[in-house]
């Protein structure tokens, strides 16, 4: 290799690794940032922002949807598994929202420690199959969609 | 007699009258596999359990967002070899590698948009996965940029190598972006499993429109670097040579 060349190699190289190491220094400091919600754990545990918004993440508990009178206003448990709380939303749910489906809301704490939801978005995970399919995994009971991510 | 090979490539006349023949197989193919997909995908293919109709629209997302991320290994590489060795067929790469990566790096941001509305119930989140997809966009709109920006044709393709090869870093954070930070995008689709999570009926006629958009974005990428090539050596006797042919 000539020296021109090898020159040229080094300073590339040299620089590659020089912005790897910034870009992953960046996104280790801003990784709270970066991260769309909180955990229903960090809400108990109080590692939430106080006095503004706030995204928090996890599975809708079975059985614990309940339509209020007014017919758009619900109330659900959100948990990721290790704790629950409580959401509250006024407005329209997306399709895909019902029980045991991972969903993601923004609002804040009340007083009564319930999260009061101006927006509620649901996830699908990375499982596609045809309905005949799920339905037998069902049954089977093998079938196991909305694992706790994240 | 690999290397000798890629040697020869390096000469633009020669890759000129090489990549010429292989144009109209590779539209053939490329028509076949699209209608092919398209037709599998879209009538064939079972609904989803879970999405209905809605999800059948990851038969152009997922191909689309896979090509911007191979695209932009491609031109990294093909950045990489044009800053080291100055081979002009490898600017010529970069410079093309860059308009078609923004086109398939746009159509996974659009696609997913629209895909999003009716699913998440947003078209944009920031979220690490589609954030990182659009500073893609903005990697290669740059590459661009800086392309055209500068006269000569040599620098322009040195200077914006540079930014091709730096950008390199943005893949595997698009990739683990999924993983690293919780995210409103779904994880990453496990593909190569025993038990993959996308069910067969569905996998085929998606891996039969990723070979698909292979295939188109080679096809173009070929006729880009042609059409860069006799600008280029306007000036060269061959070039010349071929028009009076032409005419």
């Amino acid at each position: 290799m000539r020296a021109k060349r090898k020159q040229r190699l080094i300073f590339v190289v040299v620089l590659l690794v020089g912005f790897s190491v910034a870009v992953a220094l960046s996104l280790y400091a801003m990784r709270q940032n970066i991260m769309l919600f909180h955990t229903p754990s960090q809400v108990i545990s109080g590692e939430v922002p106080e006095n503004r918004l706030f995204r928090v993440g996890g599975i809708v508990v079975s059985g614990s949807v309940i339509k209020a009178e007014d017919g758009l206003t619900t109330e659900f448990g959100l948990t990721d598994l290790n704790h629950s709380i409580t959401v509250r939303h006024t407005g329209l749910l997306p399709d895909l929202f019902r029980e045991g489906q991972g969903i993601v809301a923004q609002g804040s704490l009340n007083e009564g420690g319930i999260f009061v939801a101006q927006e509620v978005l649901a996830k699908h995970d990375e499982n596609y199959m045809p309905p005949e399919v799920a339905a037998s995994l069902n049954k089977q009971g093998t079938f196991r969609p909305n694992q706790p991510q994240g | 007699m690999m290397w000798k090979f890629l040697h020869r490539l390096s000469s633009l006349k020669y890759f000129y009258e090489w990549s010429g023949k292989w144009i109209p197989w590779l539209t053939g193919l490329t028509i076949v596999l699209m209608v092919a997909g398209f037709y599998w995908g879209l009538f064939i293919a079972p609904a989803d359990y879970q999405q209905g109709e809605t999800y059948r629209i990851i038969f152009v997302h997922v191909p689309a967002a896979w090509m911007s991320m191979f695209v932009y290994v491609i031109m990294a590489i093909a950045g990489f070899t044009a800053l080291i060795w100055r081979t002009k067929v490898s600017e010529i790469v970069v410079s093309e590698c860059a308009v078609i990566g923004a086109m398939f790096t746009a159509l996974a941001l659009i696609t997913g948009m629209l895909w999003g509305k009716p699913t998440w119930g947003t078209y944009w989140q920031w979220d690490a996965r589609l954030t990182s997809e659009l500073i893609l966009l903005f990697l290669y709109l740059g590459v661009v940029a800086i392309h055209s920006a500068i006269e000569d044709s040599r620098t322009a393709s040195r200077l914006s190598g540079i930014l091709a090869v730096i950008g390199v870093i943005n893949i595997p954070i698009i990739h683990f972006s999924v993983t690293w930070w919780n995210s409103l995008h779904q994880p990453n689709m496990q593909l190569v499993s025993a038990s993959p999570s996308v069910h067969p009926s569905m996998l085929y006629p998606l891996l039969v429109m990723a070979a698909a958009f292979q295939a188109y974005f080679i096809v173009l990428l070929i006729i880009r670097m042609r059409n860069q090539i006799l600008y280029r050596e306007r000036r060269t006797n061959w070039v010349k040579q071929l028009l009076v042919e032409v005419n």
